[in-house]
């Protein structure tokens, strides 16, 4: 069976991308989303049976990939707990999306290769969870990177799509780079890459140390930080995130299941599964939680300037990622998953309510250019708050439970360390950030007036001027502010967004709908499960926790007011975000106007794009040329060739004329060389 | 077949063909029709010869199989042929890949078709006998013979420059290729053989290692080529017709590799671990360095030409780890790269024979008009920045896991190659491949061909299957490296031991 679940969604990418353009359209979206459909109640099943049932889990073989020495990898599906509730989020995301993206991109004329695309992601995806050793994993990894890539440049004839689409594969090569070394180092070490065979023979190395890069350092803590630079650049952690707010340029429906619920949770699977090399890192841990509680404040930070409605829901999507890091760093890595778990729920649900929203308002993402919808969309309006609800952690819903888990976990750790209390001030700044973010997308998108829809085209009959100069702001840094979701925009004949916005059709809506079940059902029900009482039952042992890692049970006896404070946040960020945006509008411009330095600074993502552009892209064009004309050209060329050629030259004019000669002369040279060995033989057999 | 062996047939079955093609004369398009379809056919039966070949051949045994051997020019010089699994990919590779070449060349060669023809298949004739030759002095006819045919291919079928392109690489050859025949000879003075076999077993003295090793260093490293001897390739490349560029790329640059596995790692043992730093900093500055460049470059053909030397960087780097991935991951390297910047070649034959520009700058869009062509080239784009489930994924990794054995430093930035890459092979894809098609000129392009879907195929179906299965090729080579590596370390043990008795 798993098996099944794994090829269908590949059997679906090679008949929809290899005929898709014979058999149409309809076919191929039908064809790839009944597959998905049908991997994703197997993927039901095999939870029921691993992760709630008896099944210890198993792991079938399917063949040998390459045997060199001691290094032998095979390809095998493994199946425990942990990919048992990969599985489910991935199938039950993907079956959603296809089904969603059946009416998203009804307008386009490339679906079968859009769907293709949506198979083969959810193929390198489900290859990467079942992986039973490293090589299956990168193998996934850069499978999901490479469909994330076609993705993401899905509209080819858009250059910013593009020029996403190479940021996002390259900024992830970089992470990967760390990921190789690690996997170098681990077998090194091991002489195995087989998940089974590294962890028995990690207690062996526990502080052993290591000769280096020239420095002798402790062998797990450096593979287990190699291995995390991996994880930073699929989950777009600080320093490598830079690629996922600019994937938005791809279609909607992908960010919900690529750059939300999916793909950029791999990394936060990954230390997961190698959990027992992370436990013996104790300082590889504080570095994650370091970068997730760095990344959680930061992406928070920027997110609440964002006006591209896409770009506010990934900034949020890199916050809470560091939420799952910061819960792993402090040994907490049933807390993350179960965060990964609720998170794949509502915050899909609220990409595909905001493609909705963008449906409905005629591929506008600019949320300045919308206002008052909940009249015109009030079912997308009702499923955007609960996503809304669930992403804030309002008590009960699914977010209440795995995020506020997160912030105790790291409270419960700060006694006896100092990143896990860092962890725990930024996830819970972080936390009425959230809260303040989102309802503020919500404000924006669906109260108030839309303030082109009296006055079209003037933007400052109802505005102050610190708008005015934000939006100009805006435009200068992205150049490309007002996106357009869709190339194929107005194929169907509605116009360009005079015409009054529209409830999406119901193919749309039913995904949503079942989205929001998940972000308010999915806390409650499994929290037993992933963290409560029923811990070890639900894992067996699919997670490693070293005999001093306590946190799980530490987090139940901290001190009342820590564990409010996530809660009080929740509330005082939607209070400032009710006062800003509905009780007393025009503060938002006002609080820009009067910090413009700091509203620059996050509006511009801390300048991290500027920074990377002049320390690393411009130098390695400038480097590249140096290396052509320079090196290339002027010495190896210059001392080489050319100068002999120049050389020969002078003394050929005044014996012979060199055409096409060279040819001959090599010829002749050979027939020399050729004459003398004869002659050294003919010789030699004289003697 | 006259007392000769099938390695003999397998080697001068191309120069048969070669003949008949003597004898076709005329310039109507029947004689050029059937000049046409003689060559493809020869290059077929040889490849089918050669899988008859690799059918009879056991993986088992380490030792060189059906060879051959008549003397020659009296005492000392003989005429010797065998394979073993080092050398038994790479015949493979060549029959494979030179039927792909002629084909290619249907349409695209249009003067003095027969000339050219004949010139591939004495180029065949003298690849095969490479990798096929067990006596020195043949392996050396062989090696420098090839040139030959190169020359004239490049400088008759070539681009405006070839005369600049085949003088570069004859000053480069030259040099390295004189080096290497005084080197020949100083193994004869001390052995009395040029048999491989017997010098494989020859302790040659430490001194003299060293200088022998250098001469035919010199020789290979052109031929890989390494950096700084590179400099030739690109623009080689630029100006060879597509077939040229193929074979170049996908043939003639193994040879290098192949003789450093034959001979210097073997015969040269102890000079080898001396050289090893040398050949890991030239590996890797090759690596970044070419990457950088191949980053800026305009032409496609210099681009991909950039690429290869970034490649075979891995090849020479896994090559001197001496441990089973290094070695291993360096033969699987050379027949992947036979595949894929053999097939990145044909790419940009295929809108060349449209546009008859090399220029990234005229190109842009192509995916709306040509889909197919879209594809093939992405799919070989991935297999060139090592995407796992590709044979591109197979050789790098199992190089640097062997180069992180032997030294992490050299890992460490060899490794940095796949951001690189990524970078490179993207940025050219964009340009070419995607955005709107704008520019009037290619209004009217037209997606591949029947004839070129058929080139495509095997190609991407192997690229593919040796990516996910490549047990077939690590196989074969497995029982060579392996006793390559042991009677290596055999060597250096007894190196050690004697150090340590004194």
């Amino acid at each position: 069976m798993i098996q099944a679940i794994v090829f269908l969604p590949l059997l679906g990418f090679l008949i929809a991308g290899a005929f898709g353009r014979q058999i149409g359209p309809r076919p191929s979206e039908l064809l790839t989303t009944g597959l998905l459909f049908a991997s994703a109640v197997m993927s039901w099943i095999i939870f029921v049976d691993v992760a709630l049932g008896h099944d210890h889990g198993f792991t079938p073989v399917i063949g040998n990939w390459m045997t060199v020495g001691a290094l032998k990898v095979d390809w095998a599906l493994r199946v425990d707990t942990l990919t048992a509730v990969m599985l489910v989020v991935v199938t039950t995301v993907s079956s959603l999306v296809h089904l969603y993206s059946i009416g998203y991109m009804h307008e386009d004329p490339s679906r079968p290769r859009f769907f293709a695309y949506l198979s083969l992601f959810t193929f390198a995806m489900l290859m990467l969870v079942t992986a039973d050793n490293l090589v299956q994993m990168f193998f996934g990894w850069e499978g999901v990177g490479l469909a994330s890539y076609l993705l993401i440049g899905f509209w080819y004839e858009k250059p910013s799509a593009c020029a996403a689409a190479i940021k996002a594969f390259v900024v992830n090569r970089v992470g990967d780079f760390g990921f190789a070394l690690g996997i170098f180092l681990v077998f090194q070490l091991t002489q195995s890459l087989t998940f089974n065979e590294v962890f028995a023979a990690l207690p062996g190395l526990e502080s052993k140390p290591i000769h280096l890069f020239g420095a002798d350092v402790d062998a797990l803590t450096i593979a287990a930080f190699l291995l995390f630079i991996g994880a930073m650049g699929k989950s777009a952690q600080f320093f490598l995130h830079t690629w996922l707010p600019d994937a938005m340029e791809g279609p909607t429906p992908v960010s919900a299941l690529i750059h939300a619920a999916t793909m950029v949770t791999a990394g936060v699977f990954m230390v997961a599964r190698l959990s027992p090399v992370f436990e013996h890192a104790p300082a590889a841990l504080e570095f994650v939680t370091l970068i997730g509680a760095v990344t959680a404040f930061f992406a928070a930070t920027v997110g609440l300037v964002q006006n591209d409605i896409k770009r506010v829901i990934a900034y949020s999507t890199c916050s809470q990622l560091g939420y799952m890091f910061v819960a792993e760093g402090v040994g907490a890595y049933s807390l993350g998953i179960f965060h990964l778990f609720t998170h794949a729920f509502f915050k899909a649900l609220l990409f595909l309510g905001a493609g909705s929203v963008i449906h409905a308002m005629h591929h506008e993402q600019d949320m300045r250019n919308m206002g008052g919808l909940r009249k015109d969309i009030p079912f997308t309006f009702a499923m955007m708050t609960i996503g809304t609800l669930a992403l804030t952690g309002f008590p009960l819903t699914a977010g209440y439970f795995s995020k506020d888990g997160i912030i105790e976990a790291a409270f419960a750790a700060s006694g006896h360390s100092t990143t896990a209390l860092i962890g725990f001030v930024s996830t819970v700044i972080a936390a009425g950030l959230t809260s303040f973010y989102s309802w503020r997308l919500v404000f924006m998108t669906f109260f108030g007036h839309r303030p082109g829809h009296e006055v079209p085209h003037n933007h400052t009959h109802d505005e102050p001027t610190a708008d005015e100069l934000a939006h100009a702001a805006a435009l200068d840094d992205h150049g490309h502010a007002h996106h357009h979701d869709d190339h194929a925009h107005g194929h169907d004949g509605h116009g360009h967004g005079h015409h009054a916005p529209h409830e999406s059709p119901i193919v749309m809506l039913i995904p949503l709908a079942v989205l929001a079940v998940g972000a308010i059902g999915a806390g409650f029900i499994f929290e037993p499960y992933f963290a409560g009482h029923a811990y070890d039952e639900f894992w067996k042992g699919a997670l490693f926790t070293g005999e001093h890692n306590e946190v799980l049970h530490e987090m139940h006896v901290i001190p009342a007011w820590a564990g409010y404070a996530p809660t009080a946040m929740m509330v005082l960020g939607f209070v400032v975000s009710l006062y800003v945006y509905v009780l007393k509008p025009g503060t938002a411009q006002q609080l820009a106007g009067a910090f413009p330095r700091l509203y620059q600074f996050l509006l511009n993502k801390w300048y991290f794009d500027e920074l990377y552009d002049v320390i690393f892209v411009k130098p390695a064009f400038v480097i590249g040329r140096l290396f052509w004309k320079g090196g290339d050209g002027a010495i190896i060329d210059g001392l080489g060739p050319d100068g002999v050629a120049a050389r020969v030259a002078d003394g050929a004019k005044i014996a012979v004329r060199l055409q096409t000669g060279y040819i001959y002369n090599y010829a002749f040279a050979m027939l020399i060389g050729v004459a003398a060995i004869v002659t050294y033989f003919v010789a030699g057999g004289l003697r | 077949m006259f007392g000769f062996g099938i390695l003999t047939g397998l080697t001068f079955l191309p120069l048969v063909g070669a003949a008949f093609l003597l004898t076709q004369k005329g310039e109507d398009e029947a004689t050029l029709r059937n000049i046409r379809w003689a060559t493809l056919l020869t290059t077929l039966v040889t490849f089918a010869l050669s899988l008859y070949v690799w059918a009879c051949f056991d993986t088992s045994s380490a030792a060189f199989q059906f060879v051959e051997e008549r003397n020659w020019f009296g005492s000392g010089l003989t005429y010797k042929l065998g394979v073993d699994g080092i050398s038994m990919p790479l015949v493979l590779l060549t029959t494979f890949i030179m039927p792909f070449s002629i084909l290619a060349s249907f349409d695209s060669v249009t003067k003095r078709v027969r000339e050219y023809m004949i010139a591939f298949l004495v180029l065949e004739t003298l690849m095969v006998g490479v990798f096929c030759a067990l006596d020195l002095v043949l392996f050396y006819l062989f090696f420098e013979g090839g040139l030959i045919p190169m020359f004239l291919i490049i400088g008759i079928w070539g681009g405006k420059r070839r005369v600049y392109a085949s003088f570069k690489f004859f000053l480069y050859t030259l040099a390295g290729s004189l080096l290497m025949l005084i080197a020949i000879l100083a193994m004869y003075n001390h052995a009395h053989t040029t048999d491989i076999t017997v010098l494989l077993k020859t302790d040659f003295p430490k001194e003299m290692q060293t200088w022998l090793w250098l001469a035919f260093f010199a020789s290979f490293a052109v031929k890989m080529p390494m950096w700084p001897v590179h400099t030739w390739l690109p623009d080689a490349h630029v100006e060879a017709p597509t077939a040229g560029s193929v074979i170049l790329a996908s043939i003639l640059l193994k040879m290098g590799g192949y003789g450093f596995i034959r001979f210097s790692l073997p015969m040269f043992s102890d000079a080898s671990v001396y050289f090893a730093p040398l050949i890991y900093a030239m590996s890797v500055i090759a690596i970044v360095y070419t990457s950088l460049v191949a980053l800026v470059q305009e032409d496609i053909k210099k681009l991909i030409a950039y690429s290869s030397v970034a490649h075979m960087g891995y090849v020479t780097m896994g090559l001197f780890t001496m441990n089973p991935q290094g070695v291993q991951g360096a033969m699987f390297q050379m027949i992947s790269h036979g595949f894929v910047a053999g097939a990145l070649f044909l790419c940009v034959g295929v809108i060349y024979d449209r546009m008859h520009t090399r220029e990234i700058a005229a190109y842009g869009g192509l995916v709306n008009r040509m889909p197919v062509y879209a594809f093939v080239f992405m799919l070989f784009t991935m297999a060139n920045v090592g995407l796992p489930g590709t044979t591109g994924f197979i050789g790098e990794f199992l190089t640097l896991t062997g180069a992180f054995k032997a030294n992490s430093w050299v890992a460490l930035f060899a490794t940095s190659g796949v951001i690189f890459s990524a970078a490179y092979a993207l940025y050219l894809y964009r340009r070419v491949i995607f955005g709107a098609l704008e520019k009037a000129s290619l209004r009217d392009i037209v997606d591949l061909t029947p004839r070129e879907m058929l080139i495509f195929a095997p190609l991407v179906a192997l690229t593919i299957y040796y990516g996910v299965l490549p047990g077939q090729i690590l196989t074969s080579t497995q029982v060579s490296v392996d006793h390559l590596i042991q009677s290596h370390t055999a060597l250096l043990d007894a190196v050690k031991l004697a150090a340590a008795a004194h």
